[in-house]
């Protein structure tokens, strides 16, 4: 039973984390076009913030990793990609006024709206391998089986956002629903972690 | 013996049915596009893929350079109906060059500033196309959207707008929101005249043409065989009646002729009917899907 809800979290941020990267590109073109510099920008953003997510999740889960914690971590992430729809705006009027060149411009814009949110997303994986490893001959399986799923998280969040997700919703409206989804996640965690 | 009849008829069906193929003479791939330039006879034209079936999208007759080979861009020289003597001009989509050359023809004094994101645009236009950059043609290698929130931050203006930024194979989609034309407004001012070159099928026309009259309410609808598109014209000042549209048609037609430009027919095609469904949903910077939209079929 943990098994399986540890691997929906790590497959809902996998395809959060793609969903929100694609929905990046995108909310910058207004102000810095929809160059390959600016999916340059934001992808670059995006693995600098997994990657310290990551090494910081790691580290997190040396201290009394449980369900309960982790769920925190949801609650975290739900409440730092929320208000991406409200600043995304002013910061990016800010930073074209500042910055002429719109490569320089569509990192920095990137950075200050992406990194938080996208770090903290990075700290699930190697949180939720902790929580499943049982022994160490099997550690290499369930990270394993956590990368998969996770993986295919992402692999669905970038298709269902391109090809469907667009056509639907407005783009707050998509924010939301990812924020919705984390925070949702989380509560079904915690409520977990309290009837165990 | 058959079977050779039969590789004879399909290789005489192949020469038949395949368009009538120039010579390519530059073929290059920039940041955006594949770039070709092929000669057909004595036209020479400028295409953004490689695929067949797309449209070439500038040309020229080398031997008659004014004169303007595609329906589309004659169609788009109906600007000057609405706006008889601009004097500050843009034109985001630079292609051949076509339409700033025969503007600074008929307009020796106007400034004519040209946005072109792609670079290798720029340089093919120069080489093979005659296209110059002058005291009064400005090219800006820039993303249209960029240029234009910069140009509202020096409060400039211009009396005449192109928007020509959609080649065949794939649109800009931060260039097709209400938004972009709310700022593309802010930049005519209270006078100025806007002229787009858009898309006349697929469901995208519906939501292009609310897009359109969310922002500016009245526009002429210019649609004409064979070419596919749809110019849009907007003036700041308020649409002119059909008897002035027709008056300086009048005016404008033996000087368009050489640019064989028939401005005389135009007035009558300049149509304010609304034939598109106005409960299609208005494309905005939160809702821009107009690649996806383009492959889709029209309701009715």
């Amino acid at each position: 039973m943990k098994n399986v809800l540890v691997s929906a979290l790590a497959f809902t941020s996998g395809f959060v984390i793609m969903s929100l990267e694609l929905l990046g590109g995108r909310l910058l073109a207004p102000y810095f076009g929809s160059s390959i510099y600016v999916w340059g920008s934001v992808i670059t953003v995006f693995m600098l913030a997994l990657s310290a997510g990551y090494l910081t999740g790691g580290w997190l889960s040396l201290f009394n990793p449980s369900l309960k914690r982790f769920s925190l971590i949801f609650f975290t992430s739900a409440a730092a990609l929320y208000p991406l729809a409200m600043i995304a705006e002013p910061v990016m009027e800010r930073v074209f006024e500042t910055l002429t060149d719109p490569r320089w411009g569509s990192l920095v814009a990137a950075l200050v709206l992406f990194a938080l949110p996208t770090f903290i997303l990075g700290l699930i994986s190697p949180y939720a391998v902790r929580l499943l490893v049982v022994n160490v001959d099997r550690a290499g399986n369930t990270a394993g089986t956590l990368y998969f799923v996770s993986t295919i998280g992402s692999a669905l969040g970038t298709l269902a956002t391109s090809f469907y997700f667009v056509l639907w919703f407005q783009m707050d409206t998509i924010i939301f629903l990812l924020s919705g989804t984390l925070l949702l996640l989380g509560f079904v965690a915690w409520m977990a972690a309290r009837n165990r | 013996m058959k079977h050779s009849a039969t590789v004879l008829l399909a290789l005489t069906a192949l020469f038949i049915t395949s368009p009538l193929q120039g010579r390519i003479i530059h073929r290059e791939q920039s940041l955006y596009q594949t770039i070709l330039v092929d000669d057909t006879g004595s036209r020479r034209c400028l295409q953004f893929s490689v695929r067949r079936d797309q449209r070439s999208q500038s040309c020229v007759d080398l031997k008659h350079p004014q004169r303007m080979v595609f329906t589309y861009t004659q169609m788009m020289m109906a600007g000057l109906l609405l706006a008889p003597d601009p004097q500050k001009i843009l034109i985001i989509g630079l292609g051949g060059g076509t339409l700033p050359l025969a503007l600074n023809d008929l307009f020796p004094e106007a400034l004519i500033d040209v946005v072109e994101i792609d670079a290798v645009v720029v340089r093919v236009a120069e080489e093979y196309f005659g296209f110059q950059s002058s005291e009064h043609i400005k090219v800006f290698e820039t993303d249209g959207r960029i240029f234009t929130k910069r140009a509202i931050m020096r409060h400039d203006q211009y009396d005449l707008i192109i928007l020509d930024a959609f080649n065949g194979d794939y649109i800009p989609e931060h260039l097709m929101t209400q938004e972009y034309l709310q700022e593309t407004r802010t930049l005519l001012g209270s006078k100025g005249t806007l002229v787009a070159n858009t898309f006349a099928q697929s469901r995208l026309y519906d939501h292009e043409s609310v897009t359109y009259a969310s922002v500016f309410e009245d526009y002429f609808n210019f649609k004409q065989y064979p070419s596919s598109n749809r110019i849009i014209l907007v003036s700041m000042a308020g649409l002119p009646t059909l008897d002035l549209l027709k008056a300086r048609a009048t005016r404008w037609r033996d000087r368009l002729r050489a640019y064989r430009i028939p401005i005389h027919n135009y007035p009558d095609r300049m149509s304010r009917t609304i034939d598109w469904d106005r409960d299609a949903r208005v494309l905005t910077d939160q809702y821009a899907p107009a690649n996806l939209l383009r492959s889709r079929n029209r309701h009715r």
